[in-house]
């Protein structure tokens, strides 16, 4: 290496061609061709069920809502950070927006939209609670979410009584719920344009970068004059109001809360997003990858369903995935740190 | 001696109970290259934080151009044309060269697109190849990969041309050779006087004697939080340095630069001092 970097190169590498070299050591590359694997075998093997539009459909409707999730987590964990109340947010604010529904009366559009608004509000409020306490009173993330994760829960349970509420205006279940667009479920669409956004904002923006910056080094970027809790603040709050959108995307699809259906739902947008090439030690990721990881785990249970494998074969390969990916991350940072 | 463009007048820092500094004087002018030594612990470091914006002193005073200022913060110092090499680097690993030259003051593009936060990574690019060019940095070629993968000079080099890119009236260089071989040490020093030759005032904080003497312009001395002595490396030698680092002057001629006498009579003491002595 001293030998390099004492004499000239007289031939650096062009840019299109450093990016061609980075794409094929890229671990979400490697993990994106897993995915089409996957869909390829499936679809080869049962082209009628696999492969079938309403299949397809399916696999993209029983994302979406992890989907959402997954995006602002993935702005969490680039920043070096970690949110486990994602689902308990979730149900809060599912139990929040259909409150705010029944209150006003249950139909028509206006109540509908008071009830997706109310939602967003009471997932950014959780996610700026999380925020300040994480980067202003410097409780560990892990620690903060914890807390969070069974308060917000808890307070749904005792806003509910513990039981599931129904009412959701119709409106709102028609057309969020099972309306389509040219074909394509307005749950989708919802999902693929904050994923769409989330990619946007991540790579090509200021907030990306400095998401980057601070989950690679916070004292470099405070001393180069990022403001670093506030930036840490807007990424739990986004994840936050996330994590309300999706609990109005769920309760518009099952026209109900469904306040014990999300528990898990921390530790399967984390594996999206660590299986999609994110280092869980921040700095390193992208949204692109993190949709790869959220498709793996469910191509796999709707393939192995169609097959009639055990379907309980998808958790345990999706384990294995998870830790081959973190496996991966490590090697590459070694190898890169010994330079 | 010309006025002083940056000084500090009784710096007081403490941490817990910890005197880190206790009263420390230091000045830099335009175009000069001042070098600040001191054995470990002496307080280097953290004057360096304090000159920099990063850490508020608990006492003392901070005059740029003659006036007084607080330097709240590091973007404070920035607005001043202050920039810093901190020992530890301070880069973002994971970032390139060209986001860290400009962390912080990214350039964004026109129109729309830049007021809704859009990056203009090209033309970032484009200006810190001007940057590691301007600099004679010829070892930072590849703008476009994590400053990770470089070589520790690499990174030394990316700090550095940071600094020096954006510094207009005060660069800090903390160790900045620290981890550098002899080749890549010597073109750092090149780099300071080319700097300092731009009219810039450059702080070289540096343990080893030889660079010292070889590129600054006025030594400071540090020692347990003040500063005890100022020698012309002209008329110095190296005993003289070492031993007001280690407190041995105290007991000799030196005694007016003993660490609890006051500061005004540190401060008096210059080049011409020694001479007497």
């Amino acid at each position: 290496m001293s030998a390099a970097t004492g004499s000239d190169r007289t031939q650096p590498v062009t840019e299109s061609r450093a990016r061609r070299l980075r794409f094929l050591t890229d671990s979400t590359a490697l993990i994106f061709l897993v995915l089409l694997a996957l869909v390829a075998v499936f679809a080869l093997v049962r082209p009628d069920a696999f492969a079938s539009v309403n299949n397809v459909r399916n696999i993209f409707i029983g994302a979406a809502t992890l989907l959402v999730i997954a995006v602002g987590m993935t702005f969490v964990i680039v920043s070096a950070g970690i949110d486990l109340s994602v689902g308990s947010v979730l149900v809060f604010s599912s139990v929040i927006s259909i409150k705010v529904m029944t209150a006003l009366g249950n139909q028509g559009w206006p109540v509908a939209i008071a009830g997706v608004a109310a939602g967003m509000a009471a997932g950014l409020a959780w996610g700026l609670l999380n925020g300040v306490l994480i980067a202003k009173a410097r409780i560990p993330a892990l620690i903060v979410t914890l807390g969070t994760l069974g308060a917000a829960l808890g307070l749904a349970q005792i806003i509910t009584g513990g039981v599931n509420l129904r009412g959701v205006p119709v409106e709102l279940t028609e057309a969020l719920g099972f309306g389509r667009v040219a074909g394509i479920p307005w749950l989708v669409v919802v999902a693929a344009v904050v994923t769409a956004i989330g990619i946007v904002v991540l790579r090509f923006t200021r907030f990306g970068r400095y998401t980057y910056a601070v989950g690679s080094n916070p004292e470099a970027a405070r001393r180069a004059g990022v403001k670093v809790e506030r930036h840490l603040i807007k990424v739990y709050a986004l994840t936050g109001m996330l994590s309300g959108l999706a609990g109005v995307m769920s309760l518009a699809r099952f026209s109900s809360t469904n306040i014990g259906g999300h528990l898990t739902d921390n530790l399967q947008a984390i594996a999206a997003v660590v299986i999609g090439g994110t280092s869980l030690f921040g700095g390193i990721g992208t949204v692109f990858g993190t949709v790869v990881g959220v498709f793996i785990p469910s191509v796999l249970q709707n393939g192995f369903v169609i097959l009639r494998v055990q379907p309980f074969w998808q958790e345990v390969a999706v384990g294995v995935v998870l830790i081959a990916a973190v496996y991966i991350d490590q090697i590459k940072r070694r190898a890169r740190e010994r330079l | 001696m010309s006025a002083a463009l940056l000084e500090a007048r009784g710096i007081v820092k403490n941490y817990g109970h910890v005197q880190a500094l206790r009263g420390a004087d230091f000045s830099v002018e335009a175009g000069k290259v001042v070098a600040m030594v001191g054995d470990n612990g002496a307080g280097k470091s953290t004057l360096v934080k304090v000159l920099s914006g990063i850490e508020q002193p608990d006492g003392g005073e901070i005059r740029f151009e003659g006036q007084p200022v607080a330097l709240a913060s590091a973007a404070r110092a920035h607005a001043l044309g202050i920039e810093t090499v901190y020992q530890d680097l301070a880069l973002a690993p994971d970032l390139d060269p060209a986001a860290n030259l400009f962390l912080g003051r990214e350039l964004l593009r026109d129109g729309v697109l830049g007021r809704l936060g859009f990056l203009d990574n090209k033309r970032m690019q484009q200006r810190a190849e001007e940057a590691f060019a301007d600099l004679g940095q010829t070892t930072v070629q590849q703008v476009t990969v994590p400053v990770a993968s470089l070589s520790g000079g690499q990174r030394q080099s990316v700090a550095v041309a940071r600094a020096s890119a954006w510094a207009s009236k005060v660069v800090f260089m903390d160790e900045p050779t620290a981890a550098l071989g002899v080749v890549q040490a010597s073109k750092v020093l090149d780099l300071i006087r080319r700097v300092r030759d731009q009219g810039i005032a450059v702080v070289l904080i540096s343990h080893s004697m030889p660079q010292v003497f070889d590129v600054a312009d006025r030594i400071e001395v540090l020692r347990l939080g003040q500063r005890v002595a100022r020698f012309d490396p002209h008329e110095a030698d190296m005993a003289d340095i070492v031993g007001a680092m280690t407190g041995a002057l105290e007991h000799g001629e030196a005694s007016t630069a003993e660490p609890g006498g006051s500061s005004e009579q540190a401060r008096q003491r210059g080049p011409s001092g020694q001479e007497d002595a």
